[in-house]
């Protein structure tokens, strides 16, 4: 009899006690977490918006600041969820047995992956409301309501690369496969997607392969909300979003219960 | 009406067939203990019992739940101490039991009211809001007990409960494990060491490669499977001795090393020849578990 690990995920709110675990452990490490997951995003927004910014012209039409604030929202939150699920979940998963444990108690391993996810995101939500907050102080906006919509946007990226970092998980021998991912996943993704400069600049075979890359439809949503315009296409860029994210978490927990349930 | 049976248990892993038809009925309020040498598949059965994994063949019910397919709702039900701690190392004492509760759906309220009982059981109390870290071996793993006991379960998993702890530790957790069945508890658990089984459990099986080999209580299996007294005889002229007296006085011997033990009903012949012997040291003693494990699982390392 073979076992099938890859049967759709039971969705239910068990994963919220999770969830609180990781908010407290959270809390207890606030203070050294907030720092790191924030100040270095910030320190680059300000260090290449005002020093690259001084030599360039206008960047799409905007000040090179304003440009760069929406690529810092997104690849801030595209950090924090990915270092989230991807360390701090390779932790609780091999090194401390965290999972183990709650798996014990009457919980399924999809809620213990849904509790991390989701975790994920809202660490996330945090990084991303960080920065739109210098934003604001800043005044690097048009519309103040058009930038409302950030925030429900930056906790669906935390979705997106939160299911997408734990199929690295899933699959990882110890801290240093990681490594590959952020080489050959996010990086690229840094340089390819709009964050620094224009995916215009690019030439025209990277900029096709950019189109399909998770990052770019975050931006595509996040920069015009921030430069007081509607995005284009909103719809489909959500979508990408959420399938992503979707087909990412899916597969990681056929992974994961692959893993450790056989 | 046991509380947990399976019938025809059965998990392979590639070629290794690590659970190979495990049948086991345990009732409620016993204390029922799986002895085997490493990778005689212990943990593998307990995992299967609990529901973790799924069985290649055979069936499970546990508190009337068949398993894998309620095993969720059955472990609302049942405490498992694992064989490593796995406690939370950033949380106290008291946190790990709060966090530990809401895992069972218990609500923050109910989980407080129960936590000053279960620290006083582990004796806690004073290191209630202790970090893990600066906690004994020996109080991680009365913490891990405390936190099993968080949901008042029927049926109490322990999978190797005492090992690496120290013999006051063990003999603490003993206790305790009496305590609770005491209170009716039923406890099913892993040891290899037999002292533990004998003074523990009501009934235990013998498990290697995967199958029972023997069934039933310490005192049965003694009396089943293995002469009722030891000598274990140590020195360097022991070959010579068994050479020209062993086969006269040992019912049974077996060799390790410079040690022989030679298993008798009467030791008093053997007694009396031993005592004329110079140059070889002997121990006499009433057979216990260990030997019945020994003889049956051999005395080859298992690594």
């Amino acid at each position: 009899m073979r076992a099938n690990f890859f049967p759709l995920p039971v969705l239910s709110l068990r994963f919220i006690p999770v969830w609180r675990r990781h908010f407290l452990v959270w809390r207890k490490l606030a203070i050294p977490s907030i720092l790191g997951n924030l100040a270095d995003p910030m320190l680059y927004m300000l260090g290449l918006g005002y020093g690259l910014g001084s030599l360039m012209p206008q960047v799409s039409g905007v000040p090179y600041i304003a440009f760069l604030a929406a690529g810092t929202v997104c690849y801030s939150t595209m950090n924090s969820a990915t270092f989230e699920v991807l360390y701090s979940g390779f932790s609780r998963m091999h090194v401390q047995k965290t999972w183990e444990a709650i798996l014990n108690a009457p919980m399924a391993l999809d809620d213990v992956l849904m509790g991390e996810w989701v975790w994920a995101a809202s660490k996330s939500l945090l990084s991303g409301m960080a920065i739109l907050l210098i934003i604001w102080l800043m005044g690097l906006y048009q519309s103040f309501w058009l930038t409302l919509w950030v925030i429900p946007l930056v906790f669906l990226m935390g979705l997106c690369f939160g299911g997408m970092g734990l199929v690295m998980t899933a699959v990882s021998p110890s801290y240093d496969f990681f490594m590959y991912y952020f080489t050959l996943v996010i990086t690229p993704m840094v340089l390819l997607c709009g964050v620094f400069f224009p995916v215009s600049q690019l030439p025209s075979l990277l900029q096709a392969i950019s189109a399909w890359l998770p990052l770019t439809h975050a931006i595509q949503l996040v920069r015009p909300l921030l430069l007081g315009q509607v995005p284009l296409d909103a719809g489909l860029h959500v979508l990408a979003l959420l399938a992503y994210g979707g087909v990412g978490f899916y597969l990681a927990l056929g992974l994961t219960r692959r893993r450790l349930l056989k | 009406m046991p509380i947990l049976t399976a019938r025809g248990l059965r998990k392979t892993y590639g070629e290794l067939e690590v659970v190979a038809g495990i049948d086991l009925a345990i009732e409620p309020g016993e204390c029922f203990g799986l002895l085997g040498p490493n990778g005689a598949g212990k943990t593998t059965t307990l995992r299967l019992l609990l529901g973790l994994i799924a069985p290649d063949a055979g069936e499970i019910e546990m508190l009337d739940q068949p398993i894998p397919r309620q095993a969720r709702s059955a472990r609302l039900r049942v405490g498992v101490v694992p064989q490593m701690d796995n406690l939370d190392p950033d949380f106290t004492v008291r946190e790990n039991l709060m966090v530990y509760g809401r895992y069972f759906g218990l609500k923050d309220a109910e989980i407080a009211a129960r936590i000053p009982e279960l620290l006083e059981f582990s004796d806690l109390s004073h290191r209630a809001d202790s970090r893990i870290q600066a906690l004994s071996g020996g109080m991680k793993r009365r913490l891990t007990l405390a936190r099993a006991l968080i949901n008042d379960p029927e049926l109490i998993f322990l999978d190797e409960p005492t090992t690496g702890l120290d013999p006051q530790a063990r003999h603490v957790m003993w206790q305790w494990l009496r305590r609770l069945l005491a209170q009716g508890k039923t406890i099913v658990l892993t040891t290899h060491f037999m002292d533990e089984a004998e003074r523990l459990c009501d009934r235990l099986a013998i498990l290697d490669h995967g199958r029972i080999i023997a069934e039933g209580s310490p005192r049965e299996l003694i009396a089943q499977h293995i002469e009722s007294s030891v000598v274990e005889i140590f020195g360097e002229t022991v070959d010579a001795w068994a050479t020209e007296f062993g086969g006269a006085l040992c019912e049974r011997s077996e060799k390790a090393g410079e040690s022989l033990f030679c298993y008798t009903r009467d030791g008093e012949p053997l007694l009396q020849n031993l005592r004329t012997q110079t140059g070889m040291r002997y121990l006499h003693r009433p057979a216990n578990l260990e030997d019945v494990f020994l003889k049956l699982t051999g005395r080859d390392l298992r690594d």
